[in-house]
Protein backbone atom coordinates (compact mmCIF):
# COMPACT_ATOMS: atom_id res chain seq x y z
CA UNK A 1 0.00 0.00 0.00
CA UNK A 2 0.78 3.44 -0.52
CA UNK A 3 2.65 4.88 2.13
CA UNK A 4 2.20 8.80 0.99
CA UNK A 5 -1.47 8.94 0.83
CA UNK A 6 -2.93 5.16 1.95
CA UNK A 7 -4.64 4.89 -1.46
CA UNK A 8 -4.91 1.04 -1.60
CA UNK A 9 -2.84 -1.04 -3.32
CA UNK A 10 -0.42 0.01 -5.26
CA UNK A 11 3.06 -0.08 -4.00
CA UNK A 12 5.55 3.21 -3.79
CA UNK A 13 8.72 2.58 -5.69
CA UNK A 14 11.48 5.19 -5.93
CA UNK A 15 13.53 4.43 -9.67
CA UNK A 16 16.70 5.40 -9.62
CA UNK A 17 18.08 7.08 -12.43
CA UNK A 18 20.94 9.60 -12.08
CA UNK A 19 20.94 10.58 -15.51
CA UNK A 20 21.40 13.68 -17.20
CA UNK A 21 18.05 15.93 -18.15
CA UNK A 22 20.15 16.76 -21.29
CA UNK A 23 20.63 13.05 -22.13
CA UNK A 24 18.68 13.74 -25.49
CA UNK A 25 20.53 16.31 -26.21
CA UNK A 26 24.11 14.44 -25.72
CA UNK A 27 23.25 11.78 -27.36
CA UNK A 28 22.25 14.06 -30.46
CA UNK A 29 25.33 15.73 -29.67
CA UNK A 30 27.39 12.84 -29.77
CA UNK A 31 26.04 11.80 -33.39
CA UNK A 32 26.55 14.65 -34.67
CA UNK A 33 30.38 14.50 -33.23
CA UNK A 34 30.34 11.38 -34.80
CA UNK A 35 29.77 12.48 -38.56
CA UNK A 36 32.35 15.22 -37.74
CA UNK A 37 34.94 12.76 -36.96
CA UNK A 38 33.89 10.44 -39.69
CA UNK A 39 33.99 13.14 -42.39
CA UNK A 40 37.60 14.55 -40.83
CA UNK A 41 35.91 18.15 -39.97
CA UNK A 42 37.05 20.43 -37.34
CA UNK A 43 34.05 21.44 -35.59
CA UNK A 44 34.26 24.72 -33.34
CA UNK A 45 31.36 26.25 -31.52
CA UNK A 46 32.18 29.81 -30.98
CA UNK A 47 30.01 31.63 -27.96
CA UNK A 48 30.41 35.02 -26.32
CA UNK A 49 27.83 37.96 -25.64
CA UNK A 50 26.16 40.01 -28.26
CA UNK A 51 28.48 42.07 -30.04
CA UNK A 52 31.59 40.54 -28.70
CA UNK A 53 32.96 39.90 -32.51
CA UNK A 54 31.89 36.14 -33.19
CA UNK A 55 31.17 37.30 -36.56
CA UNK A 56 34.14 39.40 -37.35
CA UNK A 57 37.16 37.05 -36.08
CA UNK A 58 35.58 34.49 -38.38
CA UNK A 59 35.31 37.39 -41.06
CA UNK A 60 39.10 37.78 -40.63
CA UNK A 61 39.45 33.79 -40.10
CA UNK A 62 38.60 33.55 -43.59
CA UNK A 63 41.98 34.13 -45.45
CA UNK A 64 44.14 32.42 -42.95
CA UNK A 65 44.13 28.89 -44.47
CA UNK A 66 44.39 28.98 -48.20
CA UNK A 67 44.44 25.28 -48.89
CA UNK A 68 41.70 24.48 -46.48
CA UNK A 69 37.76 24.12 -46.80
CA UNK A 70 36.00 26.49 -44.37
CA UNK A 71 32.25 26.36 -43.67
CA UNK A 72 29.58 28.02 -40.64
CA UNK A 73 26.50 27.66 -39.52
CA UNK A 74 25.19 31.14 -37.56
CA UNK A 75 22.89 31.19 -35.33
CA UNK A 76 20.31 34.29 -35.43
CA UNK A 77 17.50 35.30 -34.07
CA UNK A 78 15.13 36.71 -36.90
CA UNK A 79 17.59 37.41 -39.55
CA UNK A 80 20.21 35.85 -41.61
CA UNK A 81 22.96 38.98 -41.58
CA UNK A 82 25.91 37.02 -40.03
CA UNK A 83 25.80 34.48 -42.70
CA UNK A 84 25.76 36.66 -45.33
CA UNK A 85 28.57 38.43 -43.50
CA UNK A 86 30.11 35.01 -43.70
CA UNK A 87 29.62 34.23 -47.26
CA UNK A 88 31.26 37.69 -48.05
CA UNK A 89 34.00 37.53 -46.20
CA UNK A 90 34.27 33.95 -48.43
CA UNK A 91 33.33 31.46 -45.64
CA UNK A 92 30.25 29.48 -47.22
CA UNK A 93 27.55 29.91 -44.34
CA UNK A 94 23.87 28.94 -43.29
CA UNK A 95 21.82 31.22 -40.83
CA UNK A 96 19.99 28.84 -38.21
CA UNK A 97 17.22 30.65 -37.19
CA UNK A 98 16.51 30.15 -33.84
CA UNK A 99 13.30 32.24 -33.30
CA UNK A 100 12.31 32.90 -29.31
CA UNK A 101 15.64 30.16 -28.57
CA UNK A 102 18.42 31.69 -26.93
CA UNK A 103 20.99 29.12 -27.60
CA UNK A 104 21.48 26.27 -30.27
CA UNK A 105 20.92 23.03 -29.06
CA UNK A 106 22.35 19.73 -31.20
CA UNK A 107 19.30 19.03 -33.39
CA UNK A 108 19.20 22.24 -34.59
CA UNK A 109 23.17 22.05 -35.97
CA UNK A 110 22.14 18.28 -36.92
CA UNK A 111 19.15 19.95 -39.28
CA UNK A 112 21.27 22.78 -40.33
CA UNK A 113 23.66 19.68 -41.73
CA UNK A 114 21.05 18.22 -44.15
CA UNK A 115 21.31 21.27 -46.21
CA UNK A 116 24.41 22.13 -46.31
CA UNK A 117 27.72 20.20 -47.50
CA UNK A 118 29.45 19.62 -44.46
CA UNK A 119 31.63 16.60 -45.48
CA UNK A 120 33.85 18.48 -47.68
CA UNK A 121 35.12 20.74 -45.46
CA UNK A 122 38.16 21.45 -43.12
CA UNK A 123 37.15 23.85 -40.58
CA UNK A 124 33.57 24.32 -39.44
CA UNK A 125 32.42 27.08 -37.44
CA UNK A 126 28.90 27.36 -35.92
CA UNK A 127 28.08 30.89 -34.61
CA UNK A 128 25.95 30.60 -31.44
CA UNK A 129 23.68 32.59 -30.50
CA UNK A 130 24.99 35.36 -28.66
CA UNK A 131 24.53 34.96 -25.24
CA UNK A 132 26.76 34.36 -22.03
CA UNK A 133 24.33 31.92 -20.45
CA UNK A 134 22.73 28.70 -21.78
CA UNK A 135 24.66 27.83 -25.05
CA UNK A 136 27.47 26.77 -22.26
CA UNK A 137 25.14 24.04 -21.23
CA UNK A 138 24.19 22.21 -24.32
CA UNK A 139 26.39 20.42 -26.22
CA UNK A 140 26.76 20.57 -29.90
CA UNK A 141 29.28 17.65 -31.49
CA UNK A 142 31.98 20.53 -31.30
CA UNK A 143 35.21 19.36 -31.00
CA UNK A 144 35.89 22.46 -28.92
CA UNK A 145 34.11 25.47 -27.37
CA UNK A 146 35.95 29.17 -28.27
CA UNK A 147 34.05 32.04 -26.12
CA UNK A 148 34.47 35.44 -27.23
CA UNK A 149 35.14 38.25 -24.97
CA UNK A 150 35.73 41.86 -26.13
CA UNK A 151 37.98 43.67 -24.05
CA UNK A 152 34.94 46.43 -24.05
CA UNK A 153 33.30 44.07 -22.18
CA UNK A 154 34.23 44.71 -18.24
CA UNK A 155 37.32 42.39 -16.54
CA UNK A 156 35.26 40.91 -14.00
CA UNK A 157 32.95 39.20 -17.07
CA UNK A 158 34.45 35.52 -16.31
CA UNK A 159 33.47 36.35 -12.93
CA UNK A 160 29.72 36.50 -13.37
CA UNK A 161 29.06 34.04 -16.10
CA UNK A 162 31.56 31.30 -14.92
CA UNK A 163 29.55 28.54 -16.45
CA UNK A 164 30.75 29.94 -19.96
CA UNK A 165 33.76 30.62 -19.15
CA UNK A 166 34.70 27.01 -17.18
CA UNK A 167 33.36 25.93 -20.29
CA UNK A 168 35.94 27.42 -22.70
CA UNK A 169 38.72 25.35 -24.27
CA UNK A 170 40.42 28.75 -25.50
CA UNK A 171 39.22 32.33 -24.84
CA UNK A 172 39.41 35.37 -27.30
CA UNK A 173 40.01 38.09 -26.14
CA UNK A 174 38.76 40.52 -28.92
CA UNK A 175 38.90 44.27 -30.25
CA UNK A 176 42.39 44.62 -28.65
CA UNK A 177 42.96 47.29 -31.37
CA UNK A 178 40.34 49.68 -28.58
CA UNK A 179 42.87 48.95 -25.51
CA UNK A 180 44.58 52.79 -25.90
CA UNK A 181 40.68 53.90 -25.33
CA UNK A 182 40.01 51.80 -22.35
CA UNK A 183 41.02 51.82 -18.64
CA UNK A 184 40.84 48.07 -19.09
CA UNK A 185 44.00 45.63 -17.89
CA UNK A 186 44.07 42.91 -19.73
CA UNK A 187 46.19 40.95 -17.00
CA UNK A 188 43.41 41.56 -14.72
CA UNK A 189 40.71 39.75 -17.19
CA UNK A 190 43.34 36.91 -17.20
CA UNK A 191 43.14 36.41 -13.38
CA UNK A 192 39.27 36.63 -13.66
CA UNK A 193 39.23 33.69 -16.02
CA UNK A 194 42.14 32.05 -13.78
CA UNK A 195 39.35 31.93 -10.71
CA UNK A 196 36.59 30.26 -12.90
CA UNK A 197 38.54 27.66 -14.92
CA UNK A 198 41.86 26.11 -13.66
CA UNK A 199 43.96 26.07 -17.03
CA UNK A 200 42.56 29.38 -19.14
CA UNK A 201 44.08 29.18 -22.91
CA UNK A 202 44.04 33.07 -23.85
CA UNK A 203 44.54 34.98 -26.93
CA UNK A 204 44.07 38.68 -27.80
CA UNK A 205 43.07 39.63 -30.74
CA UNK A 206 41.92 42.19 -33.40
CA UNK A 207 39.64 41.34 -36.16
CA UNK A 208 40.00 44.96 -37.16
CA UNK A 209 43.77 45.25 -37.50
CA UNK A 210 44.81 41.33 -37.54
CA UNK A 211 47.04 41.65 -34.34
CA UNK A 212 47.08 38.08 -32.92
CA UNK A 213 45.48 36.36 -35.60
CA UNK A 214 48.70 34.05 -36.62
CA UNK A 215 48.40 33.07 -33.21
CA UNK A 216 44.81 32.34 -33.66
CA UNK A 217 45.53 30.07 -36.74
CA UNK A 218 47.82 27.82 -34.86
CA UNK A 219 45.63 27.20 -32.32
CA UNK A 220 43.41 26.05 -34.52
CA UNK A 221 46.28 24.13 -36.48
CA UNK A 222 47.15 22.69 -33.46
CA UNK A 223 43.34 21.65 -32.91
CA UNK A 224 42.87 19.91 -36.74
CA UNK A 225 46.03 18.28 -35.92
CA UNK A 226 44.78 16.12 -32.79
CA UNK A 227 41.37 15.20 -35.34
CA UNK A 228 41.58 11.56 -36.31
CA UNK A 229 41.67 12.08 -40.50
CA UNK A 230 38.35 10.42 -41.75
CA UNK A 231 37.70 8.23 -39.17
CA UNK A 232 35.38 5.61 -39.97
CA UNK A 233 32.29 4.61 -37.24
CA UNK A 234 29.89 3.07 -37.80
CA UNK A 235 26.48 4.54 -37.78
CA UNK A 236 24.44 1.77 -38.95
CA UNK A 237 24.51 2.98 -42.71
CA UNK A 238 23.45 6.52 -41.48
CA UNK A 239 24.34 8.85 -44.39
CA UNK A 240 23.63 12.67 -45.00
CA UNK A 241 24.15 14.43 -48.51
CA UNK A 242 25.17 17.79 -48.37
CA UNK B 1 14.79 30.97 -20.31
CA UNK B 2 16.27 27.12 -21.13
CA UNK B 3 14.51 26.57 -17.44
CA UNK B 4 11.31 25.62 -20.09
CA UNK B 5 12.89 23.40 -22.90
CA UNK B 6 14.60 21.64 -19.97
CA UNK B 7 11.68 21.27 -18.04
CA UNK B 8 9.73 19.58 -20.53
CA UNK B 9 12.67 17.50 -21.41
CA UNK B 10 12.40 16.71 -17.65
CA UNK B 11 8.86 15.71 -17.80
CA UNK B 12 8.63 13.74 -20.98
CA UNK B 13 11.49 11.18 -19.39
CA UNK B 14 9.66 11.07 -16.04
CA UNK B 15 6.27 10.11 -18.48
CA UNK B 16 8.23 7.97 -20.11
CA UNK B 17 9.58 6.41 -17.43
CA UNK B 18 6.21 6.62 -15.87
CA UNK B 19 4.50 4.38 -18.63
CA UNK B 20 7.46 1.78 -19.25
CA UNK B 21 6.57 0.56 -15.62
CA UNK B 22 2.89 0.96 -15.65
CA UNK B 23 2.95 3.59 -13.04
CA UNK B 24 -0.90 4.57 -11.69
CA UNK B 25 0.70 7.69 -10.32
CA UNK B 26 4.10 9.96 -9.55
CA UNK B 27 4.33 11.15 -6.59
CA UNK B 28 7.95 12.85 -6.68
CA UNK B 29 11.14 13.75 -8.61
CA UNK B 30 13.82 14.40 -7.03
CA UNK B 31 16.32 16.21 -9.16
CA UNK B 32 20.22 17.46 -8.17
CA UNK B 33 20.87 20.90 -9.26
CA UNK B 34 24.57 21.76 -9.94
CA UNK B 35 25.74 25.24 -8.72
CA UNK B 36 27.66 25.53 -12.21
CA UNK B 37 25.03 23.77 -14.14
CA UNK B 38 23.74 27.19 -15.79
CA UNK B 39 20.48 26.45 -14.41
CA UNK B 40 18.71 28.89 -12.06
CA UNK B 41 16.46 26.92 -9.40
CA UNK B 42 13.89 29.52 -8.97
CA UNK B 43 13.35 29.62 -12.89
CA UNK B 44 13.41 25.84 -12.79
CA UNK B 45 10.79 25.71 -10.18
CA UNK B 46 8.64 28.32 -12.02
CA UNK B 47 8.85 26.42 -15.14
CA UNK B 48 7.96 23.12 -13.52
CA UNK B 49 4.86 24.81 -12.08
CA UNK B 50 3.80 26.35 -15.65
CA UNK B 51 4.73 23.30 -17.57
CA UNK B 52 3.57 20.11 -15.71
CA UNK B 53 -0.33 20.93 -15.21
CA UNK B 54 -2.02 18.54 -17.44
CA UNK B 55 0.78 16.20 -17.68
CA UNK B 56 1.76 13.07 -15.90
CA UNK B 57 3.43 14.98 -13.56
CA UNK B 58 0.40 17.47 -12.36
CA UNK B 59 0.48 15.67 -8.57
CA UNK B 60 4.03 14.78 -8.43
CA UNK B 61 6.61 17.57 -6.02
CA UNK B 62 9.95 18.39 -7.51
CA UNK B 63 12.34 18.06 -4.56
CA UNK B 64 15.71 19.86 -6.26
CA UNK B 65 18.67 19.36 -4.17
CA UNK B 66 21.36 21.62 -4.31
CA UNK B 67 24.55 20.70 -5.33
CA UNK B 68 27.66 23.13 -4.60
CA UNK B 69 31.06 23.58 -6.39
CA UNK B 70 34.09 22.60 -4.72
CA UNK B 71 37.77 22.92 -6.31
CA UNK B 72 40.18 20.63 -5.09
CA UNK B 73 43.43 19.71 -6.04
CA UNK B 74 44.27 17.47 -9.03
CA UNK B 75 47.87 16.34 -7.38
CA UNK B 76 47.67 16.48 -4.10
CA UNK B 77 43.65 17.24 -2.88
CA UNK B 78 44.12 19.74 -1.27
CA UNK B 79 41.08 22.06 -0.99
CA UNK B 80 41.22 25.51 -3.05
CA UNK B 81 39.33 28.01 -1.33
CA UNK B 82 36.03 29.67 -2.98
CA UNK B 83 37.01 32.72 -5.66
CA UNK B 84 40.43 31.92 -5.18
CA UNK B 85 42.61 31.57 -8.46
CA UNK B 86 42.38 27.63 -9.26
CA UNK B 87 45.64 26.14 -8.60
CA UNK B 88 46.68 24.59 -5.87
CA UNK B 89 48.90 26.93 -3.64
CA UNK B 90 50.83 24.14 -1.92
CA UNK B 91 52.15 22.17 -5.61
CA UNK B 92 50.72 24.65 -8.64
CA UNK B 93 48.56 21.86 -9.79
CA UNK B 94 45.66 23.07 -11.28
CA UNK B 95 42.06 22.30 -9.95
CA UNK B 96 39.89 20.13 -10.33
CA UNK B 97 35.63 20.49 -9.84
CA UNK B 98 33.61 18.38 -7.76
CA UNK B 99 31.36 15.90 -8.72
CA UNK B 100 27.78 17.19 -10.04
CA UNK B 101 28.97 20.28 -9.66
CA UNK B 102 28.24 21.35 -13.28
CA UNK B 103 25.37 18.72 -14.28
CA UNK B 104 21.42 18.95 -14.02
CA UNK B 105 20.38 15.24 -13.08
CA UNK B 106 17.01 13.58 -12.99
CA UNK B 107 18.06 11.34 -9.81
CA UNK B 108 14.67 8.95 -9.03
CA UNK B 109 11.35 9.35 -9.43
CA UNK B 110 8.84 8.33 -6.73
CA UNK B 111 5.81 6.34 -8.38
CA UNK B 112 3.32 3.85 -7.48
CA UNK B 113 3.00 0.70 -9.33
CA UNK B 114 0.05 -1.53 -9.51
N1 LIG C 1 37.27 48.12 -33.08
C1 LIG C 1 36.89 46.87 -33.34
N2 LIG C 1 35.57 46.61 -33.49
C2 LIG C 1 35.21 45.34 -33.74
C3 LIG C 1 36.14 44.28 -33.80
N3 LIG C 1 35.47 43.14 -34.03
C4 LIG C 1 34.17 43.46 -34.08
N4 LIG C 1 34.00 44.80 -33.91
C5 LIG C 1 32.73 45.53 -33.93
O1 LIG C 1 31.86 45.02 -32.93
C6 LIG C 1 30.52 44.97 -33.41
C7 LIG C 1 29.97 43.57 -33.25
O2 LIG C 1 30.74 42.68 -34.05
P1 LIG C 1 30.15 41.29 -34.56
O3 LIG C 1 31.24 40.59 -35.26
O4 LIG C 1 28.89 41.53 -35.32
O5 LIG C 1 29.81 40.60 -33.18
P2 LIG C 1 29.01 39.23 -32.91
O6 LIG C 1 29.55 38.67 -31.66
O7 LIG C 1 29.04 38.38 -34.12
O8 LIG C 1 27.53 39.77 -32.69
P3 LIG C 1 26.16 38.91 -32.60
O9 LIG C 1 26.26 37.78 -33.59
O10 LIG C 1 25.10 39.90 -32.95
O11 LIG C 1 26.06 38.44 -31.19
C8 LIG C 1 30.57 45.45 -34.84
O12 LIG C 1 30.19 46.80 -34.88
C9 LIG C 1 32.00 45.29 -35.24
O13 LIG C 1 32.42 46.19 -36.21
C10 LIG C 1 37.54 44.61 -33.65
O14 LIG C 1 38.44 43.76 -33.69
N5 LIG C 1 37.83 45.90 -33.39
MG1 LIG D 1 27.47 37.46 -35.14
ZN1 LIG E 1 18.85 29.21 -24.04
ZN1 LIG F 1 20.04 13.73 -40.04
ZN1 LIG G 1 23.04 11.96 -38.79
ZN1 LIG H 1 48.26 20.35 -4.71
Amino acid sequence: MCTTCGCGDAELVPVELHEKILAGNDRTAAHNRAHFREAGVLALNLMGSPGSGKTAVLEATAGLFPGLALGAVSADLATDHDARRLERAGIPSRAITTGQACHLDAEMVHRSLHGFPWQALDLFFIENVGNLVCPAIYDLGQEANVVALSVTEGEDKPLKYPVMFQKADLVLLTKADLLPHLDVEVDRIRDALARVLPEPQVLLLSARTGAGMEAWKGWIEARRARVPAKLRLPLAGHVHRG
Amino acid sequence: MHEYSLVEALVRRVEEEAARRGATAIHAVRVSLGELSGVDAELFRTAWETFRAGTGCARAELALAPVAAAWSCTACGAAIPRGAVLRCAGCGAPGRLSERADALLLESIEMEVP
